[in-house]
C-alpha cells in the first residue's frame, strides 16, 4: 500500500477496552507468569469480553482487580485466555496425507517422537495416537502433547468425550483414510466415550508454553494446528523457531490448513511436502 | 453533494454477510464492482464446514477485483475480495490484517457473521461498510447493530426482494438501516460511493 492508502485502522489511538487489555496480560504475567502479551489481540478481544460477563465485572479494569486478588479467578480465566475447541481427525485431510507422505518416511526411524504442540483437551493427540497404530507404528512412537492450560491438559489425558461429539469424530476418522472403525479404540460409558489406555501409554501430556518455554526434547514430527493463528508475528517466529530447533534433519512440521510459513523468519528452513495441508519439512 | 460526499468517511472496508441464497446473491453483486476499489470487501457466506470452499475460484473469473480466500495474518489489500474459509472465524486485527480463529460455533455458524462484524466494528469503526443479504437464518442481526453502534454504514437486502427473508428481516428486527435495497440498488449505491471517492 502506498503512503496515502494506509487505513485509519493502522494509526487510530487504542480505545479504553484496548488499554484495559493490554494492562489484563501485563497483569497476568507479572502475577502468573502466563505470557499472553504476543498474543494475537482480535479474538482475544472477544474472549475477554465473554469473561467480563462470567465474571460479572463491567471493566476490564474489574476483571484486572479481581485476577490480580484472587488466584482462582486467574485459574478460571484460563480457559478464556486459552481456545479450547478442539475434535478429533479435523480436517481429515491432512491425516490422509500424513499417512500418505509423511508416516512412510518416519518409518525408517527405530524410534518415533512426535510432539503435538497446544494440544489443549487432546483430541489431536489421541488422533495422531490412533493413525500411527493403525500404521503399525505406535508401539515404537511416543507423543509429547503440550499445552500452557492446566484444565485442559487434566482433561486431555483422562482421554474422555462427550459421546455426542463422537459421530462427528467417527465421520473424520472414516475420512482420513482408516479401514478401522473408530470404535475400537474407545469405550462408551454413559454418556461419555473413554479412550484405550493402550493409546495413552503413548501419550506424555506435560506443561509447556511457546511463549516462555525452550525445547524439551528432539522430534522428528511436530504437529501444531490452529495454535498459531491465536499469536501474533513475533510469536509466531518464537514458536515456529523453537519447532525448527526441535525436530531433527528431515523432520516434519504440520500446521493448520489456513495458515501459512510464508511471513515467518523461519520459512527459508522449510520445503513444502503436501502444500494444501499445510506439511512442510526441515530441511536436511 | 461534493461537500456533503466530503464530510462523510472514506470506507476502508466492506463486509457482506450472506446465508442460504448468497452465491446467486453475491453474482449479481461482487461482479459489478470495479478494480480500482479502495477498499476491501470480506464475504462471510455459510457453508458446509467440512469440505473445502471453491467459492474464491468461482468468483475471481467472474470479478474485475482480485478474490481469495481469507488466511490468517492476510494483510487486507484494497480492491480485493476475501472469503471467510470454511470452518473458521473471520476477525480484523490492526494492520488492518485478518485473523483467524477456531473458536465455538456461534448461530450454529462457523464462520460467523456476528463475530466478523462485531470485530470489524471495533477496528474499523465509521470507516466501515457493513451488508446483510439473503439467508435462512439469524445471524448477522447483532453484529451488524454493532456496526452502526460504533458508527458503520448499514445496508440491507430488501427481504422481500431476498431469495431467503429471515436474515434481512431479522437484521432489521436488530438495526434501523442506512439502506434497505434489491441487489440491483446495493450495487448501484456502491459505484456512487466509488464515484465520490468513498470506496
Amino acid at each position: 500500500m502506498d503512503a496515502e492508502e494506509v487505513s485509519e485502522a493502522d494509526i487510530s489511538p487504542l480505545d479504553t477496552f484496548d488499554i484495559e487489555l493490554r494492562l489484563l496480560v501485563d497483569a497476568v504475567y507479572l502475577r502468573y507468569h502466563y505470557d499472553f502479551r504476543r498474543y494475537a489481540m482480535a479474538s482475544l478481544k472477544r474472549r475477554m469480553t465473554a469473561a467480563m460477563s462470567q465474571f460479572d465485572c463491567r471493566t476490564l479494569s474489574q476483571l484486572q482487580d479481581k485476577v490480580l486478588h484472587e488466584p482462582t479467578v486467574f485459574s478460571a480465566l484460563l480457559n478464556y485466555l486459552t481456545v479450547q475447541v478442539s475434535e478429533m481427525f479435523r480436517d481429515p485431510g491432512y491425516f490422509l496425507a500424513l499417512r500418505t507422505s509423511v508416516l512412510p518416511l518416519l518409518r525408517t526411524y527405530p524410534s518415533l517422537k512426535i510432539w503435538v504442540a497446544g494440544c489443549s483437551t487432546g483430541e489431536e493427540a489421541y488422533s495422531l495416537a490412533i493413525l500411527l497404530h493403525e500404521e503399525g507404528l505406535l508401539s515404537r512412537s511416543l507423543i509429547y502433547a503440550t499445552d500452557i492450560n492446566p484444565h485442559a491438559l487434566k482433561k486431555a489425558e483422562a482421554g474422555v468425550y462427550e459421546i455426542d461429539r463422537i459421530a462427528e469424530f467417527t465421520d473424520n476418522h472414516r475420512k482420513s483414510g482408516s479401514t478401522h472403525s473408530l470404535s475400537e479404540y474407545y469405550t462408551a460409558a454413559y454418556d461419555h466415550a473413554v479412550f484405550d489406555a493402550a493409546l495413552k501409554k503413548h501419550l506424555v501430556f506435560s506443561d509447556h508454553s511457546l511463549a516462555t518455554d525452550t525445547v524439551f526434547a528432539e522430534v522428528q514430527f511436530v504437529s501444531c494446528r490452529n495454535v498459531l493463528i491465536y499469536f501474533d508475528r513475533e510469536l509466531q517466529d518464537r514458536a515456529v523457531g523453537l519447532f525448527r530447533d526441535a525436530l531433527c534433519r528431515k523432520g516434519f512440521l504440520g500446521i493448520g490448513a489456513k495458515e501459512s510459513l510464508g511471513l515467518s523468519a523461519h520459512s527459508e528452513a522449510f520445503d513444502k511436502v503436501a502444500r494444501e495441508h499445510r506439511i512442510f519439512q526441515k530441511k536436511a | 453533494m461534493t461537500e456533503r460526499a466530503a464530510s462523510k468517511p472514506r470506507f476502508d472496508a466492506v463486509t457482506i454477510g450472506a446465508s442460504a441464497g448468497g452465491v446467486e446473491a453475491l453474482s449479481e453483486l461482487l461482479p459489478r464492482l470495479p478494480a480500482d476499489l479502495r477498499a476491501s470487501i470480506v464475504v462471510v457466506l455459510h457453508l458446509p464446514r467440512e469440505r473445502p470452499s471453491m467459492l474464491a475460484e468461482v468468483f475471481a473469473r467472474r470479478c474485475a477485483l482480485a478474490v481469495r480466500e481469507a488466511h490468517d495474518k492476510d494483510a487486507l489489500r484494497p480492491g480485493t475480495v476475501y472469503f471467510a474459509p470454511p470452518d473458521y472465524h473471520v476477525l480484523f486485527d490492526r494492520g488492518p490484517q485478518i485473523a483467524l480463529s477456531t473458536e465455538a460455533l456461534v448461530q450454529y455458524s462457523r464462520p460467523s457473521i456476528d463475530v466478523a462484524f462485531e470485530s470489524a466494528a471495533e477496528l474499523f469503526r465509521e470507516r466501515l461498510l457493513a451488508m446483510v443479504l439473503t439467508g435462512a437464518n439469524e445471524d448477522g442481526a447483532k453484529g451488524l447493530r454493532t456496526v452502526q453502534e460504533c458508527g458503520g454504514t448499514t445496508i440491507v437486502q430488501s427481504p422481500q426482494t431476498a431469495k431467503s427473508s429471515l436474515m434481512p428481516a431479522s437484521a432489521l428486527r436488530s438495526v434501523r438501516a442506512d439502506h434497505v435495497l434489491p441487489l440491483e440498488d446495493i450495487a448501484t449505491l456502491m459505484l456512487a460511493f466509488h464515484r465520490e471517492g468513498r470506496l
